[in-house]
């Protein structure tokens, strides 16, 4: 009896062991690792390029899309090799670095991005128009129903239904959220005094989804939900998303075209940083809520394998990587970035 | 005889009925879950387990296929780190309750031992994070590993200290006749008698660490790739189940799924052992 | 066999080398006496330090906002405000929904187990209901995503609006997602431990007593009555031990509950608990006001399953002093 249960532990561990075995042959010797944390926006083309890189090259690349709040934090307490989000740090995050740790961020932008109303409603389908002011009411809980007047206005060839709107958010501390709520910020006074611009808010309305995918995953699985969330978080899920209404007064679909439209028309205002926001651009084709997504690097790093590695990667993203970018639902950097970030890149020591 | 067919006597014996009802009832109604999680863990989870999701990395978004290899890989290191502290400190401290007499020292230690199997996991990861984490300046396998080892102190203590006082004074005092010191009778004699109880209350404890994710959020973080460095963050099932049950990609939530059939799997497959080895006991 | 042959081969080194003085024995006594006791102060120590981290971390919040840190419900990382209200609030009201279900269900079980169950379907059920403590947190949170709240959605919650939509537990639009799915996962979850310790105590309870019943002419049910009425502090141990562990439970809470810090008595409405905002905004909040109210948050979880949790054992411990060994 002893025997039998003494050998089936046995069988047990041998079997853990024997699988860690077999499976033990990704393994190399050496391979040089660093590890990077934050937005969940730009996931999808990030896992890409670190696949295709680590085939490339050996290196591996190991980046856990936690939010762009969580990359800012582990960023300040010098947890990651590199951090990323969609928001630029503020004064006040960065002094926090340089307090702590002695270095400065470089953000570097890798891609643009759109952010993208979606929603799901059987009885409407794809192409639903929204305005600014919609929006920002339904976002506020002041449009309570799909069949309110404000939206049939702007939808008269539409059937809405007499059915609650359910909005989605993120619960987490999002770059995504920060993109959103700048936009709303800046085209509703409402919003600005109630609720303001940050990489998480105090919601008046809605329920919460962690992450991206969460928010594509509540509002794909319940009807008459909207929820903003990246366009290729909505592309990916077939959710239909919302014509938005731009500052020229045009109805626009989020596209790449759209994004790099508003990206030209804030151009003549980039600053030297690269920290800069594009939502609500001017121009007829500009999509409004669009923004930057951006790799968190220190100025210094000590180990200086991982620096060159770091360089170089940054170097193939901004060049054969933004090929990727269109595939995926991304606006490639315009020209102009480009020449700027490599400028940024050379300055890591 | 009239008053047994009273209705007040009727009534005694329905409402003995009803209550009897109940009581069958409720353990039909608790079972349904239980076949529920089963039946949908097996259903979905099914169609994607093949060799493949033992051997292989996971792929990119939008590739379909892929495995789990590194999760796999990277819950044994966890556990067995978890292990390495939770089993010495657990067993030595056991020991330590079994042979104090009741003052208040151990009795309030035995009290503590009781308060931290309560403390939820997420709290013991938030601490660990600031003990681990942020000092190594990266997450790390070891700081998860250690997150689950104190998890796993109560349960070993307290099993080793029951299945220790369990062993016949007897045996304790023929040792003693013999002239061997305690220390000796206790690691030699009492030890092995106790072992089997011992183990059950290891492998109770290695099931629940194994089941445990929210310690690891901040500790272990998560991989790609694969990793069995003890200070870079290393890949577990149950973080990659509750990444890729968020995930709005079918073929992820199947994967989710499938990860969750092979925890289940290795939990039960534990607890099963545990019960034929307790039973045996008794 | 392997084992104890080792085990033998080591003893038997043990009784030959056996030529030991007396102090040296005594020695060895004091060494080994004093490394177990090591360890087991570790644990001590260990409690001791997780205390002290979270207190010290959470400094900044409590000198900031003081007791209006559990009284505010205001949340607001834009303007780096924070009340803890809406968390303790969501913590405590999903727990005591989960007992509320979980309860009567585990008291009928536990009844079914010792009082009607035949003695060869006992052991089965038994275990088959410890089984649903084995399952990982992280397994129900998928049923619950994937399973559990569209069922909610779409059946029971348009039938309780429809039927009992004039109480305030049914009002509002529902989303599946909410302190219904929250609280329904984790009565199921404390399910397990409630029933077994009620089946040890009701167990315990001596069988004249259930005889003497009998011969009095009791029914089943004032038999089973009375077994009940003398086990009720063992049952309200073990009603308080389920409560500390709803109150500590994470992953499925916070994959079904909406993360939402928001005080309200309906059950469709998201919520947000202690642990689901730790789960949730942990690794993310960058402020240092922010990071420290969320180290609170920790603290106060952690002094709240303590307080809770010590309640309950010294109530199971004393019903283990009155009827021998039980949990």
């Amino acid at each position: 009896m002893k025997k039998t249960t003494f050998f089936s532990l046995f069988i047990l561990i041998g079997t853990m062991l024997v699988l860690s075995a077999c499976s033990d042959k990704p393994s190399k010797p050496k391979t040089l690792k660093l590890n990077g944390a934050g937005a969940t926006f730009p996931y999808v083309i990030y896992s890409k390029w670190f696949d295709v890189y680590h085939k490339k090259t050996g290196i591996e690349f190991n980046y856990q899309s936690i939010g762009s709040g969580g990359g800012v934090r582990q960023v300040i307490a010098g947890t990651v090799d590199f951090g990323a989000s969609d928001a630029p740090m503020k004064d006040s995050e960065l002094k926090q670095v340089k307090d702590k740790l002695g270095k400065e961020i470089i953000h570097i932008p890798t891609v643009m991005g759109a952010v993208v109303v979606a929603y799901n409603l059987k009885s409407v389908g794809n192409g639903l128009k929204l305005t600014p002011g919609i929006l920002s009411d339904i976002y506020l809980g002041k449009i309570k129903k799909w069949n309110n007047s404000k939206i049939k206005s702007v939808n008269k060839d539409k059937k809405l239904p007499n059915e609650k709107i359910t909005v989605v958010h993120r619960s987490d501390g999002s770059g995504t959220t920060n993109i959103f709520t700048d936009y709303l910020t800046k085209v509703s006074s409402n919003w600005k005094e109630k609720v303001g611009v940050g990489k998480s808010v105090d919601w008046p309305v809605g329920l919460g989804g962690k992450g991206n995918e969460g928010v594509a995953g509540l509002v794909k699985q319940l009807d008459g939900t909207i929820g903003y969330v990246e366009l290729a978080y909505a592309v990916q899920n077939k959710l239909n998303y919302a014509i938005l209404q731009n500052k020229a007064g045009y109805f626009v679909k989020a596209s790449f075209n759209s994004v790099s439209a508003a990206a030209e028309g804030s151009l003549a205002t980039l600053p030297y940083d690269l920290r800069v926001s594009i939502t609500n651009a001017d121009g007829k084709d500009s999509y409004p809520i669009s923004g930057f997504t951006w790799l968190l690097v220190y100025n210094k790093m000590e180990n200086k394998q991982k620096k060159e590695a770091l360089v170089n990667f940054l170097n193939w993203a901004l060049t054969k990587g933004e090929t990727y970018a269109e595939g995926l639902y991304y606006a490639p950097l315009p020209e102009k970035v480009i020449e700027l970030s490599k400028k940024k890149i050379a300055l890591i020591k | 005889m009239e008053e047994y067919n009273s209705t007040k006597y009727k009534w005694r014996i329905r409402k003995s009925n009803i209550a009897v009802m109940f009581a069958v009832l409720s353990a039909l109604l608790v079972l349904i879950p239980l076949f529920l999680i089963l039946f949908y863990t097996v259903q979905q989870g099914i169609s994607s387990i093949n060799w493949d999701f033992f051997t292989q990395m996971p792929k990119p978004v939008g590739e379909t296929g892929g495995g789990m290899a590194n999760a796999l890989v990277g819950s044994a290191i966890l556990v067995l780190l978890g292990s390495a502290l939770g089993i010495p400190v657990g067993v030595m401290s056991g020991i330590y309750l079994s042979e104090e007499s009741d003052s208040f020292l151990p009795k309030s230690i035995r009290f503590l031992v009781e308060v931290l199997n309560g403390t939820p996991s997420i709290v013991i990861g938030i601490v660990a994070y600031i003990t681990f984490v942020v000092p190594m300046k990266s997450f790390s396998a070891l700081s998860g590993g250690i997150a689950l080892g104190i998890i796993m102190i109560p349960l070993i203590t307290r099993t080793t200290e029951e299945m220790v006082r369990l062993v016949p004074s007897t045996v304790r005092e023929a040792s003693f006749g013999l002239g061997i010191p305690k220390w000796k009778t206790t690691l030699h004699v009492i030890l092995p008698a106790a072992m089997k109880g011992m183990l059950t209350g290891i492998i109770l404890s290695i099931a629940r660490a194994a089941g445990e994710t929210a310690p690891l959020l901040f500790t272990a973080l998560g991989n790609r790739f694969w990793s069995t460095n003890l200070d870079q963050p290393i890949a577990s099932i149950t973080v990659f189940i509750y990444d890729y049950a968020k995930a709005p990609f079918d073929d992820w939530n199947r994967q989710a799924w499938a990860a969750s059939l092979v925890l289940i799997v290795f939990v039960t497959t534990l607890n099963v052992i545990f019960k034929i080895i307790s039973r045996k006991r008794k | 066999m392997v084992l104890k042959k080792l085990f033998s081969k080591t003893e038997e080194k043990f009784f030959h080398s056996n030529t030991l003085q007396n102090n040296e024995r005594h020695l060895g006594d004091y060494i080994f006496h004093n490394v177990t006791r090591l360890f087991a102060f570790f644990v001590l120590g260990l409690m001791l330090v997780m205390f002290l981290e979270l207190f010290i971390e959470s400094l900044p919040s409590i000198n900031k906002f003081g007791l209006s840190f559990i009284t505010s419900s205001e949340w607001n990382p834009v303007k780096d405000k924070y009340g803890a209200l809406p968390f303790i609030f969501g913590t405590v009201y999903s727990s005591i929904l989960a007992l509320m279900i979980a309860l009567p269900l585990s008291i009928g079980v536990a009844v079914f187990l010792t009082e009607v169950a035949p003695t060869w379907l006992e052991q089965p059920v038994s275990i088959l209901v410890e089984l649903l403590a084995a399952i990982p947190s992280i397994v129900y949170g998928l049923f619950g995503i994937f399973v559990l709240a569209p069922f909610l959605k779409n059946v029971v919650e348009p039938f309780l609006q429809t039927h009992f939509g004039f109480l305030p537990f049914f009002k509002g639009s529902f989303y599946g997602f909410g302190m219904l799915s929250a609280a329904l996962i984790l009565s199921i979850m404390i399910l397990p431990i409630i029933t077994s310790i009620s089946r040890d105590v009701m167990k315990a309870i001596p069988d004249s007593l259930r005889e003497g019943a009998y011969a009095l002419g009791a029914t089943k049910w004032e038999t089973i009555k009375i077994v009940l009425i003398s086990s009720r502090s063992g049952v309200l141990g073990a009603t308080l031990l389920g409560f500390g562990r709803a109150i500590g439970e994470t992953m499925a809470v916070t994959m079904v509950i909406g993360n939402r810090p928001e005080i309200s008595l309906s059950l469709f409405d998201a919520g947000h608990t202690m642990a689901s905002v730790l789960a949730n905004e942990f690794t993310e909040a960058t402020s240092s006001l922010y990071v420290s109210s969320l180290m609170e948050i920790g603290l106060l979880f952690f002094l709240i399953t303590i307080i809770i949790n010590s309640i309950a054992r010294l109530i199971v411990n004393n019903v283990t002093k009155k009827y021998g060994k039980i949990a």
